[in-house]
């Protein structure tokens, strides 16, 4: 390809990025912003110790806890835990990283501390040993999750040997009814295409819809990219990225050339993608999970899907014993299920206006009786945020529990854990059995779909609260 | 190329011949290989004990006699037969881990996610790609008790009266054959590194 010739966003970014090509063998990519937690990077400073070998670029490397981290505040009593965070205390100050520890008061969600410091910027390469880093392609980032042996690469080189994925252009046209937003459009592209339908691409999310979207919208879209199996999701910067990142702690101190730059981050006119899907949400609903993966999805208003009518006998399969596991009976309405846990949190949807959508539902109602209602905001900043806008009153007074912030039970690592048996509705991004504790069975959704149905108690279609 | 994979010596990968497990179910998630409540250590021991925790047991804790790595002809294999997409979902490097600490060295399937495919091949856990026809044939070896030889110099697998070829990336299969890690080879570019760092600097970046 000649330099002259349309390039798409992700061509850009990814060769802006090399470092070294030779043929049969993987490219060498520079990672501009290396990001780690406690769980994915203990045996990878451990590498390092091994081989003698230190962090190649320790201020390019950002620290926090968020995964094994309690909510409550008071010592941690999982010994496992505290051992946990305490070794990524011991290695951060070995090594020369910047630690958002547990009382820092900017700690939080690695995927939501990252943008909101402005550490996350318009075309950095962004990894991190968490397949949800895909979430700062909300950004025009070129940001993917890792494994612990690449997290070792990454301290060591600051680089990266990569096949070069497939480009895949997400467009998504229409306009979105009240109610319905990027969570719904992210669940209903992932009941269209499967949770392998995106396996060896990157996604870039265009379309008026993505434009009209806020920085919150588009990193719970890009946040989900994995979920199609594309390892990265994007999103092209524009006036809205600018906005948001202005005057953050780690944005540019020359932001007007900054955002000069940052102007060229767009696919060109021209450019191919290897692959296109559309997407039209016009008469999209709020969506909701009946199955075990994220693509076993529908609108709230449909009813569980009949493995019978499956002509694939590996996928009636897959459905017959996802329904098993949730207690389904096919035919039966979504709308209206029994629920006993709601969960509003994670790094899909723990911002500020997740929870300023969730506490519009909430506001002067009860969380339905027999209801255990957790509020997990994403990061001290956004906890802050919320409690001066008062939403903490909100949530409290309709008897739901207010927490510190931390990953919490999207991965019930921490303690906090849906019982065996019981129904979840949940604003994270994973239905896999037992992904909110053993035996946990969740409904992923919107923060809107979460607020409505704790306080009726039931699956509920938030268009009916509005 | 080849000549330059060197790094950290590690345990050559040839052939592994051996009886097939078969896990059929598709969308195998890394959540199911290994539960995130066992992801709370610092090292890499014992984690093999816990692979497919919740599905190898029943909620007494006792091990279910219907999933296939509880079933006595399956003791011992080091070849699994799995279902599409096998390994979607977390990146956790711990699945690997799993999966090798219980004694396997290749998973065959007719697709990977990409992370887990990534992280497999770092850890000597060869992923096999094949088409649903070869799939359906090593079932039905590993039904008669089989054995089944993935070769990793020949790039195929081979059974009593069946061979295919597979594909893998040739730089794999360097690292995999020689025993050696990327990071010798990415440590070697060290003045490609410091001069991509120097342009950066330069705010020529193109």
């Amino acid at each position: 390809m000649t330099p002259q010739s349309p390039r798409t966003l992700f061509d850009k970014l990814w060769q802006a990025h090399v470092v070294h090509e030779e043929p049969e063998t993987p490219t060498l990519l520079y990672i501009d912003l290396h990001l780690i937690h406690e769980v994915t990077s203990p045996q990878a400073f451990e590498g390092l110790r091994r081989r003698g070998l230190r962090v190649r670029r320790p201020e390019r490397t950002v620290a926090t806890v968020d995964h094994s981290i309690p909510t409550k505040r008071g010592p941690i009593q999982d010994a496992l835990a505290a051992g946990q965070i305490s070794t990524l205390e011991r290695n951060a100050r070995e090594f020369g990283i910047a630690l958002y520890g547990t009382d820092h008061p900017q700690r939080g969600i690695v995927h939501i501390i990252g943008p909101e410091l402005g550490l996350t910027q318009p075309g950095m390469t962004i990894v991190c040993g968490d397949s949800h880093t895909s979430t700062h392609g909300a950004f025009g980032a070129l940001a993917f999750g890792i494994g612990t042996s690449e997290v070792e690469h990454v301290f060591a080189s600051q680089c990266l040997l990569q096949q070069k994925p497939h480009s895949c252009e997400v467009r998504i046209e229409g306009k979105l009814s009240p109610g319905v937003g990027a969570k719904d459009v992210i669940l209903a592209l992932l009941a269209r295409i499967g949770i392998g339908g995106g396996t060896g691409s990157v996604f870039e999310y265009t379309g008026p819809v993505v434009r009209s979207f806020s920085m919150e919208e588009r990193m719970t879209l890009c946040n989900m990219s994995i979920e199609g199996g594309a390892r990265a999701g994007m999103i092209a910067p524009d006036d809205t990225t600018y906005a948001y990142l202005a005057g953050r702690e780690f944005a540019p101190a020359a932001f007007d050339g900054a955002v000069k730059k940052w102007g060229t981050y767009r696919t060109d006119d021209g450019a191919r993608y290897d692959t296109t899907i559309t997407l039209d949400v016009t008469d999209l609903g709020p969506m909701v999970t009946f199955g075990t993966n994220p693509g076993m999805g529908a609108q709230i208003t449909a009813a569980v899907p009949d493995p019978s009518a499956i002509g694939d006998a590996s996928q009636r399969a897959s459905l017959q014993k996802a329904l098993e596991y949730m207690g389904l009976r096919p035919g039966s309405r979504l709308s209206g299920h029994p629920i006993d846990v709601v969960f509003i949190g994670s790094c899909t949807n723990a911002r500020i206006n997740d929870l300023r959508q969730a506490a519009m539902v909430m506001r002067g109602k009860k969380v339905a009786p027999g209801v255990r209602a957790l509020v997990v905001p994403g990061s001290y900043a956004v906890k802050r945020q919320a409690e001066a806008e008062g939403l903490d009153r909100v949530f409290v007074e309709a008897g739901a529990e207010w927490r510190e912030p931390g990953c919490s039970m999207c991965i019930a690592m921490n303690g906090d854990e849906v019982p065996a048996g019981k129904y979840a509705v949940s604003t994270s991004n994973r239905n896999f059995e037992g992904r909110q504790g053993k035996g946990s069975r969740t409904f992923l959704s919107s923060p809107f779909t979460a607020a409505a149905s704790a306080v009726t108690g039931r699956l509920t279609d938030v268009r009916s609260m509005l | 190329m080849n000549g330059n994979v060197t790094g950290r010596g590690g345990e050559a990968f040839r052939t592994v011949t051996s009886r097939v497990a078969v896990f059929p179910q598709e969308n195998v998630d890394t959540d199911q290989i290994i539960p995130a409540r066992f992801l709370k250590i610092i090292d890499k021991a014992g984690v093999g004990t816990h692979l497919f925790e919740d599905l190898r047991r029943a909620p007494d804790g006792s091990l279910k006699s219907d999933f296939p790595l509880n079933m006595k002809e399956n003791e011992g294999a080091a070849i699994l037969l799995a279902g599409r997409n096998f390994g979607c979902g977390s990146s956790r490097e711990h699945a690997p881990w799993a999966l090798v600490g219980a004694g396997f060295r290749a998973v065959i399937s007719t697709s990977f996610a990409d992370i887990f495919k990534n992280n497999a091949l770092k850890n000597g856990l060869l992923p096999v790609v094949v088409d649903a026809a070869t799939w359906s044939a090593l079932a039905g070896v590993a039904s008669t008790g089989g054995q089944v030889r993935v070769d990793l110099r020949g790039q195929d697998v081979q059974w009593q009266g069946g061979k295919v070829s597979f594909g893998i990336d040739s730089f794999a299969r360097a690292c995999l054959l020689n025993g050696t890690d990327e990071l010798g080879y990415i440590l070697g570019h060290e003045n490609e590194i410091a001069e991509y760092e120097r342009r950066q600097e330069r705010g020529v970046q193109s």
